[in-house]
């Protein structure tokens, strides 16, 4: 009967830290989330080491190929690639790294909310959940953004909204596998209230399902939002970003390759970075990712 | 039975009208209409009234929804709003070559996926299942511009093998986009191969460790048997509603390997009639696009029940 | 004396742990069955019995393997050989009949493909002739309507109807040895009954060689000759049925049977105390040392070897001679009969339940009519600090009349009054605070009634901090206070569900209604889903706490032995309706509602000299007749067209005890007893 304040402490992350440490025991768990952390923190830091600047041009310096001084070469603007590279992440990472939470939130919120409402309500919101899953996604968030602009303020809620929508349907299915089982029942013949069920019994289950989610929906945005900047409605020149990157050196890539390589590799490297993660994480926690498909 | 699939119809057909629903009151909340978009905003007075009266733009939006609908119904969706040309010959000409695109994605990548996956299954965790499954993370997540750019870089600029854009007409017959279309489909089929493959290892998996494999195996049935005749019908059901997502995603979320190849499929019109505010094609295509994503996944359902005995049962008790 | 058939020397299975150490599932295992013989292997969960049953079939699961020794069937090494001669002799000479049949037949194979797989592979039959003879197999397991069986899937049959396709299927290969791995567990009473008769009468006629692998005493009684007992992955004793049934040598064989619940006697069992070592935990001494009454420091030390004692039975105990020391009847605690006449703590008043919901269109025509209650007309009081027993088969409508009382299904007619006599709210979030803490349920099964994300702390704070507002210190103090009466350590505390054995949890889940402070407590299948040793230490625990706290019990269970062991009155149930109540020594003897004779006829006892009586077919009922008894398309005393057509009356004997049957009371007891003598 001697508990300290530290053990109970303790015990209430040590769900947190198991799941993070069997996360790390998987070499994809490992790989992703060293790229993953990797990536965060060159977002972080990038702007005080880079060695040019990323908007300066240079007539003289067109298209030259790596060397000791430009180690991924220059552009067709003669900016420096490397720079470019390193900072060309920080735009995506910031807008989806802010979308997701809120994706993840209102989405996982709709769908417990009508995962437990039930009848008529439930059934008219899956058909309206259907209808925009139905509608291709350049579709939805190219009508947006050609009419509110390529700002940050319009593709955070842009995508939060669009991506949170397929969350609704899964944390719905989640919801409904956890309201099935018995200890649920048995608080609500205790008589807790109904949001005192939902916030104890139904969200530390729910939560799992939701966690994977989150990391699956944080990759097909980045995919998302570079395909946006690649097809050149996203981030705006003379902005670094990969996506945009790769557009404009596509040009060139016949004599110009590295211009290509640069961006290709750290875009690729982040987004397998998160889905290795994910795959462990939803291995951790007993979930089979691979048995969803991507809405 | 008969009572089910017509609830099931019923209720795909609502989905159907909710998405015109949206997409008509989507379209409507956006600042402009079709003809401020195509006279360039600053249209004003005699013409952009001329335009209006044309297009029937002066009338009420529940008006105009009913009469746009039950065109839309009938098959037409009037003229575009810059060219005056029939959206639904010009939908028409791109919708047969995403089908195009498609249909050769699956033709390839389905079995290919299925193929690969249950390899991988049956092979867990050995050399072959670890570098199939490697690779297949790879091509799913690495962006389709970058492997389409790879590609090209590859097959067309440095080999010269293959063409690496698509230069042949939007209305011109489907033969005639051979060999363009190779690289395309390739990169279409690498990425959907992942997709299936991983769900099909999985549920490969979870079969083959299941009680029936085990009562199979120790009722003396050789291996290659419990594969075919107890494993397989069982482990590939779920694969119906995966590819069922992926026929939906080829016809109309393929836009960015349309824009790399210059390949005139649907995907592509989105870009450009969004691109030239050309309103009433964006709504044509948004309405049949989500038509056909329904309609894959209400097949997709109802082949699935017929081909799991128990779903089939229980449906068939609901009436 | 002839060469045994399944011959298993010294085998040892084991998987490898987390840090690469070999955990053994089992260690140095000898077995031989001889022709015609049928070997029973019984231990409780973990103790590696079906391991071995499917090591003698030269399989091992995924991840085990074979560290140690031989196993031949026929003179043969099973495995050393190829793949193609185990696929001849599996399912042929030597053949499976699985636990749970349901989830071992191909869902997508309709039932008349998988026998005619079985055989095409293993029989001499023609294949013009492949129809003719599944469907004689099918009779032969005695199948109603094999020909319509054939083109019908795995899951448009009944449990037991199942078990025996798996049974046919087995047959089709025409073995000479047949394994069974818990065959019964799952199925109802009558069920289960009817199955074992049924494998005894096969084996005899063929005579067949078979091992039979279970957790059930009383099933093993009924078909095996001789019985090896096994413990954490060793044999602890190896001997004829009626030797190790009747006077076992082994402390914990001992044990397990003075923990199982008997029909003949209202006492409740022992329980072994302690857990069983999980694989690689047994130390260099004897696996059973840590939880034996004899063990000694020799017994820590070094291990026993299986000795042979001079009456032929084989023993892994040093002190066997000292084993028969130890009871093997139940604790002599009679739990106290409480008599219903004091004030009532809980009355259903002509209750009735509904599962079906009137469809829409229903409504609209105004259908209702059609539904038949899934429970109807319910009458039952029950005093205060009494405990009733709910008895009946799966679909009884047991568990749904739990719920009903728990506020979590509302009755669609009737009344359901608390002491005091003021009717309990339908539903839960109706009922006042009061009223809540006073009726707590507890579930089957803890694995899906604790909430696997909260510590043992969060789980009994929550009662705690609802009824009574505690918090900090004294919710701490109090917690552990609980804890302790379930005896669970304060340590507990801080544990997740998943970190606790099925017992703990149960006791978890039991600590966690008692911690409302009671006045009634619902429990529904408590015990089904633990080991025997546990479920006599659960029974024990709730007998305590009702005699400290005086609380009100209901008491539903499948099991008639656990009801008889715990229960003043006893309910049974029939489709949802009541067909017998009263004291249980009178429930439990004659004369007893037809219904209530089938059941206690089909009960089967770990004793080798008790036969069950078939009285009725094993028929799965999916719904209650319209009119009339509910017993009627089963009664093996039915009458004729009254029963079809009239509900019965309620007959009083005396004391409370009444049989709804259009039988008089004496006509019944005239009828069982004639039966009894016969």
């Amino acid at each position: 009967m001697t508990l300290t304040t530290a053990d109970r402490k303790y015990t209430m992350f040590s769900p947190v830290l198991t799941v993070l440490r069997d996360v790390l025991a998987r070499p994809s768990g490992a790989i992703g989330l060293t790229l993953v952390t990797a990536h965060l923190v060159l977002a972080l830091i990038s702007p005080l080491i880079v060695p040019y600047d990323f908007k300066a041009t240079n007539s003289s310096m067109m298209l030259t190929g790596p060397d000791m001084a430009h180690w991924l070469g220059t552009d067709h603007m003669g900016r420096d690639v490397f720079t470019r590279v390193l900072l060309g992440g920080r735009e995506a990472l910031l807008v989806t790294g802010i979308a997701t939470p809120i994706a993840v939130t209102w989405g996982g919120f709709m769908g417990i909310f009508f995962g437990l409402a039930g009848g008529r309500i439930d059934e008219v919101m899956m058909r309206i959940v259907d209808a925009f899953l139905s509608l291709p996604w350049i579709l939805k968030m190219l009508v947006l953004i050609v009419t509110f602009g390529t700002g940050v303020e319009v593709l955070i809620p842009t995508l939060a909204f669009f991506y949170g929508i397929p969350v609704i349907r899964i944390a719905r299915a989640a919801t409904h596998d956890v309201i099935a089982r018995d200890f649920v029942s048995a608080a609500r013949a205790r008589g807790h209230g109904r949001m005192t069920i939902i916030w104890r019994e139904l969200l530390p289950n729910v939560l799992d399902t939701l966690m994977v989610e989150g990391a699956m929906r944080w990759s097909w945005m980045l995919l998302a939002f570079s395909s946006l900047s690649f097809l050149g409605f996203g981030v705006s020149p003379p902005t670094p970003d990969w996506g945009l990157m790769i557009a404009d050196a596509r040009g060139f890539m016949s004599f110009a390759p590295w211009g290509v390589l640069g961006p290709v590799v750290a875009l690729s490297s982040l987004i397998i970075g998160i889905n290795l993660t994910a795959d462990a994480l939803a291995k951790a926690l007993g979930i089979d990712r691979a048995q969803k498909a991507p809405v | 039975m008969l009572r089910m699939l017509l609830r099931r119809m019923a209720l795909g057909a609502i989905t159907v009208a909710i998405v015109s629903i949206i997409i008509f009151s989507g379209v409507e909340l956006l600042p402009g209409d079709a003809c401020t978009a195509f006279l360039e905003r600053e249209a004003k007075g005699k013409l952009l009234e001329n335009c209006r009266e044309a297009q029937g733009l002066n009338r009420g939006p529940f008006e105009r929804y009913f009469d746009w609908a039950a065109s839309a119904i009938r098959g037409d969706f009037g003229v575009s709003a810059n060219g005056q040309k029939s959206i639904a010959e010009l939908v028409g000409n791109r919708l047969k070559n995403s089908l195009l695109l498609a249909s050769s994605s699956l033709a390839l990548g389905v079995p290919l996926a299925i193929l690969l996956g249950v390899i991988t299954g049956l092979w867990r965790d050995r050399p072959i299942d670890l570098t199939l499954s490697t690779i297949a993370i790879f091509a799913m997540t690495i962006p389709e511009f970058v492997s389409a750019t790879v590609l090209i870089l590859l097959f067309s600029v440095w080999l010269g093998w293959l063409p690496g854009i698509v230069l042949t007409p939007a209305h011109a017959p489907a033969v005639e986009f051979f060999p363009e279309i190779i690289l395309p489909v390739i990169v279409l089929t690498m990425v959907m191969t992942a997709h299936i493959l991983r769900m099909v290892r999985s549920s490969v998996i979870e079969v083959m460790a299941g009680d029936y494999v085990q009562m199979a195996t120790l009722k003396g049935v050789p291996y290659w048997r419990i594969v075919f005749r107890h494993a397989l019908p069982n482990a590939l059901l779920p694969a119906i509603n995966v590819v069922a997502l992926t026929v939906a995603w080829l016809l109309g979320g393929v836009v960015v390997i349309e824009v790399v190849f210059n390949y005139p499929g649907l995907g592509r019109m989105i870009i450009d009639s969004i691109s030239d505010r050309d309103l009433p094609v964006v709504q044509a295509i948004a309405l049949i696009v989500a038509t056909v994503y329904v309609g894959v996944n209400l097949s997709a359902d109802l082949l699935t029940m017929f081909a799991n005995p128990r779903l089939r049962t229980l449906y068939m008790r609901q009436k | 004396m002839t060469q045994p058939v399944i011959d298993i020397k010294d085998v040892s299975i084991g998987f490898d742990g987390k840090s690469g150490e070999t955990l053994h599932v089992l260690r140095n295992v000898d077995m031989s069955v001889s022709e015609g013989e049928s070997l029973g292997i019984v231990g409780e969960s973990g103790s590696g019995k079906s391991t071995l049953a499917l090591a003698a079939m030269g399989y091992l699961k995924r991840g085990l393997r074979l560290l140690d020794g031989s196993v031949s069937f026929r003179g043969e090494d099973m495995f050393s050989r190829s793949g193609p001669e185990l696929e001849k002799i599996r399912g042929g000479e030597l053949a499976l009949i699985p636990q749970n049949s349901g989830q071992s037949l191909t869902p997508t194979l309709r039932i008349g493909a998988q026998i005619i797989e079985a055989l095409r592979l293993h029989s001499s039959v023609p294949p013009a002739e492949y129809s003719t003879k599944a469907i004689e197999l099918l009779s032969q397991v005695r199948l109603p309507e094999p020909e319509a069986i054939l083109s019908r899937f795995p899951h448009e049959l009944s449990g037991g109807q199942q078990q025996r396709v798996a049974i046919a299927m087995a047959l089709a290969g025409e073995p000479h040895t047949l394994l069974l791995d818990e065959p019964t567990t799952g199925l109802d009473v009558t069920t289960q009954a009817h199955i074992l008769e049924l494998l005894r009468d096969i084996a005899r006629e063929r005579s067949m060689a078979m091992v039979y692998v279970s957790h059930d005493l009383g099933a093993i009684a009924r078909v095996c000759d001789r019985v090896m007992v096994m413990y954490a992955g060793e044999v602890v004793l190896d001997g004829t049925t009626r030797q190790v049934l009747k006077a076992p040598v082994h402390p914990y064989a001992r044990g397990l049977l003075a923990s199982i619940p008997r029909l003949a006697d209202r006492q409740l069992p022992v329980a072994l105390d302690g857990r069983p070592p999980a694989p690689g935990g047994v130390g260099v001494g004897c696996s059973f040392a840590d939880r034996c009454a004899l063990s000694e420091d020799r017994c820590r030390a070094e291990r026993p070897e299986l000795t042979t004692l001079p009456t032929g039975e084989q023993v892994r105990c040093y002190f066997a001679d000292r084993a028969l020391e130890l009871s093997l009847r139940g604790s002599g605690v009679e739990p106290a009969v409480v008599r219903a006449d004091g004030e009532a703590a809980l009355s259903l008043n002509t209750l009735s339940i509904s599962y079906q919901q009137p469809g829409l269109l229903d409504r609209v025509f105004g259908r209702d009519a059609a539904i038949v209650a899934t429970v109807d007309d319910i009458q039952i009081s029950v005093a205060r600090g009494e405990t009733l027993g709910l008895v009946g088969e799966s679909g009884s409508g047991k568990s749904t009349i739990l719920k009903s009382v728990a506020g979590l299904l509302p009755p669609v007619g009737g009344t359901i009054t608390v002491a005091g006599g003021t009717p309990l709210a339908p539903m839960v979030e109706r009922r006042s605070a009061d009223h809540l803490r006073r009726v707590q349920l507890i579930f089957q099964n803890p694995d899906d009634s604790l909430n696997p994300r909260h510590t043992v702390a969060e789980i009994l704070s929550q009662p705690l901090k609802l009824y009574f507002g505690l918090s900090g210190e004294a919710l701490e103090r109090r917690s552990a206070e609980i804890l302790d009466r379930v005896r669970l350590g304060a340590h507990y505390l801080d544990r997740l569900p998943s970190q606790l054995s099925g017992g703990e949890k149960q006791r978890v889940a039991i600590a966690r209604a008692f911690a409302a402070d009671p006045d009634l407590v619902l429990c529904d299948e408590v015990t089904s889903a633990l080991d025997v040793s546990v479920q006599a230490a659960v029974l024990d625990l709730l007998n305590e706490l009702k005699e400290t706290q005086g609380t009100t019990y209901v008491f539903v269970s499948h099991d008639l032995a656990v009801v008889k062991a715990l229960s003043d009155r006893v309910a049974v149930l029939y489709q949802g309706r009541l067909c017998e109540i009263g004291p249980s020594e009178q429930v439990y003897s004659a004369p007893s509602h037809p219904y209530s004779e089938v059941l206690l006829g089909a009960v089967l006892e770990p004793d080798p000299d008790v036969a069950p009586v078939l009285a009725a077919d094993d028929v799965v009922e999916s719904s209650p007749p319209a009119a009339g008894c509910p017993f009627q398309r089963r009664c093996p005393r039915k009458i004729g067209a009254i029963c079809d057509t009239d509900m019965p009356p309620w007959q009083e004997t005396n004391n409370g005890h009444a049989i709804r049957c259009h039988h008089t009371i004496a006509t019944l007891t005239q009828l069982q007893e004639e039966d009894a003598r016969a």
